[in-house]
């Protein structure tokens, strides 16, 4: 589904990524590790198409498709949604109109009968229920006023309406209680299948105790240093990332 | 260049004409007023930019031309069909129709009214109660600093007339509607309304400029409103003549103790536009809104001076003024807050918020406090800038077009003010209207 080849990408001139190599399938969940700095919230940018990353070197396949070519609205439109670190406060727009306009805009791309108020409400209640997110939400303006957990179910909660192929999570977690964390968790997971992927980039290791990851890859100064499964993130929250460091810039000797 | 001031001249010729028409009326008490304005009006000569007030306003442009005073009413440049467009659908109000600004008995339609409440024309109230009327008709806009009221004050004839005694709820908006219609010469209107209302009352007015047919016109209008002690008033004022149209409107808004008035100016039209508020909260307890709207292309000119004077204690005033700004035109926000050494308690905010949709748009934007009290509360924030690059990129990461995009936030931006009108049919107008005037996030070309 995604086939990231050798990506560098800069903001301002400052390499941040530094030859990111990484292939998702259909299906799959990949968790992207690594501490402050090293690269991954560069990297869920440059999938979402965020302008202030100027991509140097490298391509980014998806479905087939050159994915760095697309502006952000065809990506969404193509089925990449990025769950956002800090969700945007929109005032004067609420969230139903926001979320049928782009609902609407991703069904017409994909030669869908775009929804009416009805069909759309009826579609919203369902998805509603996953993130246990109260109705009276969907007239408020997208974002305004709500605390963090609310801003972050939201995101879960446009998921679950947009329906993507790919989704990616950038820190989700952050800003999280435990409750909170779980409920977020849970919708994602109900979210799941065969056909769709997920990218979660997390700091810390305890949502991958909900969402359970099929392949773990630690960021290091813009670069995949390790990869592994599930097991990984648990050496990671026991070690810390000290010892990848030493394992990249003093590699094992094998003669 | 010659000496004297050829514009005041011509208004002044104007005038002389007019007065030998006028026999035994030029005796009375309100031409008496006029020939003081006129003489005023001469002394000031139109401001220019040297003119602290009107610093980011160059009116050379309506200096310039040789606007005729329309004299008499004329209503043959009106159809029906245009009027049927100044009428807001679902607006069941009571209206007043001015033509060139002139009372239209024609299109004007008041409903059964409370015992002693008046909706009438200002010429029709002075034959009736010529000294009445006069207690407040040019009592509180004076004209002694402003050319333009002076001027207005100079062919003071007609306008609208609303006076409600203590205790009246009116359930219905009234809807004042100014129309401009174009005759082939240049033309300015003086519209002049009073709006008196006793204690305890509760009115609604709405005030909206049109233009037909216009190629160039002055719009000068002044209105007064006397909101008495713990009265409630909601003064919605929308401007969508032609980008022929100059307009100059006047408010001055006296408010008892415990009054509440709101106001809501939202312009649309026209070359130039000036908006002069003048609040006074002369009783304790008193409380204003002033809320603004703007929005701007081309090279249109929207300037909006506002000043609010706290005379008495524990007062509150809200301001609350936007821009949305395209092509080349230019926005100026004044606003004034004057806290006198009484009025202690006060509370006062004043928000300016610009946005600007593109290289060669402007905003002037200027607070200006004079606070002479310790105990206050006064608070002022401007803000100019371009649509916010996150949200724009937050709706397109869910499929939504840039320029829908962009539309959304700007449409977003701007509605902000008119979801306060309270008048329910208007803003629904006011939703569509907006929603014309900018599209994909631009704001469209005056047709």
């Amino acid at each position: 589904m995604l086939e990231i080849k050798n990506l560098h990408a800069s903001v301002n001139g400052n390499e941040i990524l530094n030859g990111v190599n990484l292939t998702v399938k259909a299906g799959e969940i990949h968790a992207i590790m690594g501490p402050n700095g090293s690269g991954k919230s560069t990297l869920a940018g440059v999938l979402a198409g965020r302008e202030v990353y100027a991509v140097t070197q490298g391509d980014v396949l998806y479905r087939g498709k050159n994915l760095l070519e697309m502006a952000p609205e065809e990506r969404a439109r193509e089925g990449i949604f990025l769950a956002f670190q800090y969700p945007v406060e929109i005032p004067g727009v609420t969230n139903t109109y926001f979320l049928k306009a782009a609902l609407n805009s991703i069904r017409k791309h994909r030669g869908l009968e775009e929804y009416d108020a009805v069909e759309f409400l009826a579609l919203v209640k369902e998805k509603l229920k996953l993130v246990d997110i109260d109705q009276s939400l969907l007239n408020r303006p997208v974002n305004e006023g709500f605390s963090g957990g609310e801003k972050k179910r939201n995101e879960i909660f446009q998921m679950a309406v947009l329906d993507p192929a790919l989704a990616i999570l950038d820190e989700t977690d952050s800003g999280l209680d435990i409750d909170a964390l779980r409920i977020v968790a849970d919708g994602v997971n109900r979210l799941r299948s065969k056909e769709n992927a997920i990218i979660v980039v997390t700091h810390y290791q305890r949502l991958l105790n909900y969402i359970v990851p099929d392949f773990v890859h630690v960021l290091l100064d813009g670069r995949i240093a390790k990869s592994g499964g599930k097991e990984l993130a648990l050496a990671l929250e026991e070690k810390g990332y000290d010892w990848i460091k030493d394992e990249v810039e003093n590699p094992p000797v094998h003669f | 260049m010659t000496t004297g001031k050829p514009s005041t001249d011509w208004y002044r010729s104007r005038f002389e004409t007019w007065e030998k028409t006028l026999n035994g009326s030029s005796a009375t008490a309100l031409h008496s007023i006029r020939r003081a304005a006129l003489a005023r009006f001469d002394e000031l000569g139109f401001p220019t930019t040297r003119h602290e007030e009107w610093r980011f306003t160059n009116t050379a442009p309506i200096a310039s031309a040789a606007f005729l005073p329309v004299l008499s009413y004329d209503g043959s440049g009106v159809s029906r069909a245009d009027m049927e467009s100044f009428l807001f659908a679902g607006l069941k109000a009571s209206h007043l129709v001015f033509i060139n600004g002139h009372f239209s008995r024609e299109w004007s339609s008041v409903s059964r009214l409370p015992r002693g409440v008046r909706v009438e024309s200002i010429a029709t109230a002075l034959t009736q109660d010529h000294d009445g009327v006069l207690k407040h008709l040019t009592r509180h806009a004076r004209f002694d600093d402003n050319a333009f009221t002076a001027l207005n004050t100079a062919f003071v004839q007609d306008g609208a007339f609303v006076s409600l005694p203590d205790n009246t709820e009116l359930d219905e908006p009234l809807h004042l509607v100014f129309i401009a219609a174009g005759n082939g010469t240049p033309f300015v209107q003086s519209p002049r309304n009073l709006v008196i209302t006793g204690k305890n009352c509760r009115l609604s007015i709405v005030e909206t400029f049109h233009s037909v047919r216009v190629a160039t016109c002055l719009t000068n209008v002044v209105s007064e409103v006397v909101a008495g002690e713990n009265s409630v008033i909601e003064h919605d004022k929308l401007q969508i003549e032609s980008a022929g149209a100059y307009h100059i409107g006047t408010a001055h808004i006296s408010q008892g103790a415990g009054s509440n008035v709101v106001s809501n100016a939202i312009t649309f039209g026209g070359a130039i536009v000036r908006n002069t508020m003048n609040v006074v909260l002369e009783g304790e307890g008193a409380e204003c809104t002033l809320n603004g709207l703007s929005v701007g292309g081309g090279k249109q000119l929207i300037d909006n001076h506002t000043t609010i004077d706290h005379a008495k204690p524990r007062c509150s005033s809200h301001e609350l003024y936007k821009s949305v700004l395209d092509g080349a035109s230019r926005g100026v926000f004044n606003g004034k807050i004057i806290v006198r050494k009484d009025a202690q308690k006060t509370d006062a905010k004043q928000t300016n918020r610009t946005l600007l949709l593109s290289d060669d748009a402007t905003i002037d934007t200027k607070p200006q406090l004079e606070i002479f009290a310790d105990d206050v509360k006064c608070t002022h924030g401007a803000t100019v800038g371009q649509l916010e690059e996150e949200q724009v990129f937050y709706l397109r990461s869910r499929g939504i077009p840039l320029d829908t995009a962009r539309d959304i936030l700007t449409f977003a931006f701007a509605s902000d003010v008119v979801n306060r009108v309270h008048v329910q049919p208007l803003q629904e107008q006011l939703d569509a209207l907006l929603h014309a005037r900018l599209r994909q996030g631009r704001v469209a070309e005056e047709g």
